[in-house]
């Protein structure tokens, strides 16, 4: 941010990424972020948006300031539709039933892959991090919206370990491997909204958002981003928007 | 390696399947489990850990317990602190979002000091799935093209035999023993668990040999009322010991929520020298108190109180 702005990056990611879903869609919603902000798509614009937990849930309908610290535990499933086993709703993907797998990384690559796993080589690890999770499962099998802090040491040219795929080497690498469903869709960030190229899979720079120009954005990012000559600003943050978030998360829990 | 089927029907043969009653203390239950068993843990992260059977295990001096679950939160880091485990199969392994990654898990396997297998979460479902139902593997659809399964060579990538497509074989997984906690569960077995299932009943039929912890042991009249809730049947069952609060401080669904501030003071005292903090925890926690009643104590009246009346929520508005 050039200027101060009267929101955090973690709730200008939560307000950006919830203008994405859809009413009607089926979103699998991982925790953090992702959570809060198909919470807030919901609450704002789309209560018809069912999302999905990896924990069991169908439906979540999450209470303000009862957010849990897992996508596991009961306050997932307060108001839900419907409770399942685990593996059933993450079946759920396979089977084709989700329109939108909606979560955040740790190191991502021009390709959109993810890593959650290990910053360094596996066998001998600068540092292990939490590992996939649910999270290769949502990427291998639907389309994805990442949302992440842009930062040159997380948009890295080849991520570290390929937790959760995204076109793995570009082109046509992904459906080669099998992935024959789903793929990166967005990469939202703190500074602005990302695709991918139609053929060479690359990442590119769709919007800024309000302050921020593509010199900034590639300046923090470690591949050349492809950026088209005249980019569309985003609209900031708008005072409902604000305060609906901060009614869903008063603690800050997920926004701090 | 999944087992060969006629070693899953030795060990289902050899067990005393009839309708018995099979309460005992946590101390016996615990006294089941030899040093190097394959244990699966029930529930996942924060929720319906079976706390006191990894209690109990861990003061039993238990060694090289391979253990494997869905998710794995601070049970696990007690598990490698304690060294009762050095090799976790799972696929997610830290707190909880709020607080960070978890050091321990990161100081045991950045020094080699101990193995988190990484498996995707739906391939953790899919291998106690395969061994619930009695086949050596199952085919699924992610992993594929990823890193994960380059550091699995249990996991097979195969062209599909009628289709050609793609395929991953992941192996089943039959622990000798399967720990878990339900909210209700007779003296024979017959469980009921309220809420998220998680892998609980693909892990239950998978396992060799079933420990449940329970909430409240009720009357066998009482789960015939609502057999609809039965999730585990009691041939399945081999120990059954009745620890209320069994998970805490983590949450039992409908009964308690996570004792949060007792998680935030856990998680404090892991920040300036991990390995120091969790020593002192497990002396403090695991290893003084004589009962788990006075664990619990230890926990806190005021801070289960709470857990309680949050958990009730769920029920109650």
């Amino acid at each position: 941010m050039t200027t101060e702005a009267p929101y955090t990056a973690s709730e200008l990611l939560a307000v950006m990424s919830a203008r994405l879903l859809r009413d009607g869609q089926v979103v699998f919603a991982g925790v953090g972020i992702p959570l809060l902000a198909a919470t807030l798509a919901q609450r704002l614009h789309g209560p018809g948006l069912t999302i999905l937990f990896e924990g069991g849930t169908i439906g979540a309908y999450v209470e303000p300031g009862q957010l849990p610290p897992s996508t596991n535990e009961q306050r997932c499933t307060r108001r839900a539709n419907m409770v399942l086993g685990s593996t059933d709703v993450l079946l759920l993907l396979q089977r084709g039933y989700v329109d939108v797998g909606f979560m955040g990384g740790a190191q991502i690559d021009q390709y959109g892959n993810l890593n959650s796993s290990f910053i360094g080589r596996p066998e001998r690890p600068v540092t292990r991090l939490p590992g996939t999770g649910g999270g290769n499962d949502i990427a291998s099998l639907t389309q994805m919206i990442v949302a992440m802090k842009h930062e040159k040491r997380r948009f890295v040219e080849q991520v570290d370990f390929v937790t959760s795929p995204g076109f793995l080497s570009g082109g046509d690498s992904r459906r080669t491997a099998g992935l024959a469903a789903g793929g990166m869709f967005r990469v939202v960030t703190d500074l602005g909204l990302l695709g991918f190229d139609e053929q060479s899979k690359r990442m590119n720079l769709l919007a800024l958002h309000p302050g921020v120009n593509a010199s900034e954005v590639q300046a923090n990012t470690g591949f050349e981003l492809l950026t088209a000559p005249d980019l569309p600003l985003t609209e900031a943050p708008t005072d409902n928007e604000l305060a609906v978030l901060r009614h869903l998360d008063p603690d800050r829990l997920y926004t701090a | 390696m999944p087992l060969t089927y006629d070693e899953l029907c030795r060990r289902t043969r050899e067990r005393d399947r009839s309708l018995r009653e099979k309460i005992m203390s946590l101390d016996e239950a615990a006294a089941l489990v030899p040093d190097g068993a394959w244990v699966g843990i029930g529930g996942s992260t924060m929720s319906r850990t079976p706390m006191a059977l990894v209690w109990a295990l861990i003061r039993a001096g238990r060694r090289n317990v391979v253990c494997s679950r869905g998710i794995s939160s601070s049970e696990g880091e007690l598990l490698f602190a304690s060294g009762a485990s050095r090799h976790l199969i799972t696929s997610w392994f830290s707190l909880g979002i709020v607080w960070g990654v978890s050091r321990i898990m990161r100081a045991y396997t950045e020094s080699n000091r101990a193995i988190f297998e990484e498996w995707s979460h739906m391939a953790m479902g899919m291998r106690f799935r395969a061994g619930a139902m009695g086949v050596p593997f199952l085919p699924m659809r992610s992993m594929l093209g990823s890193d994960v399964i380059a550091q699995l060579p249990e996991a097979k990538a195969i062209d599909c035999p009628f289709t050609g497509e793609k395929l991953v074989l992941v192996p089943a997984l039959n622990p000798d023993f399967a720990l878990i906690h339900v909210q209700r569960c007779d003296a024979y077995g017959n469980a009921q668990i309220d809420g998220l299932p998680f892998m609980d009943l693909d892990l239950a039929m998978a396992a060799s040999r079933v420990i449940l912890t329970t909430e409240r042991v009720v009357s066998n009249d009482q789960i015939r009322r609502r057999p609809d809730h039965t999730k585990i049947p009691f041939f399945a069952v081999d120990a059954v010991v009745e620890v209320p609060f069994g998970c805490a401080p983590h949450e039992c669904y409908g009964v308690y929520e996570p004792l949060f501030e007792h998680l935030d003071r856990y998680a404090n005292a892991l920040k300036p020298d991990p390995e120091q903090g969790i020593r002192d925890y497990l002396e403090r926690y695991f290893y003084e108190p004589k009962t788990w009643t006075e664990y619990l104590d230890r926990l806190g009246l005021a801070e289960l109180l709470d857990a309680a009346r949050r958990g009730k929520t769920i029920y109650d508005d």
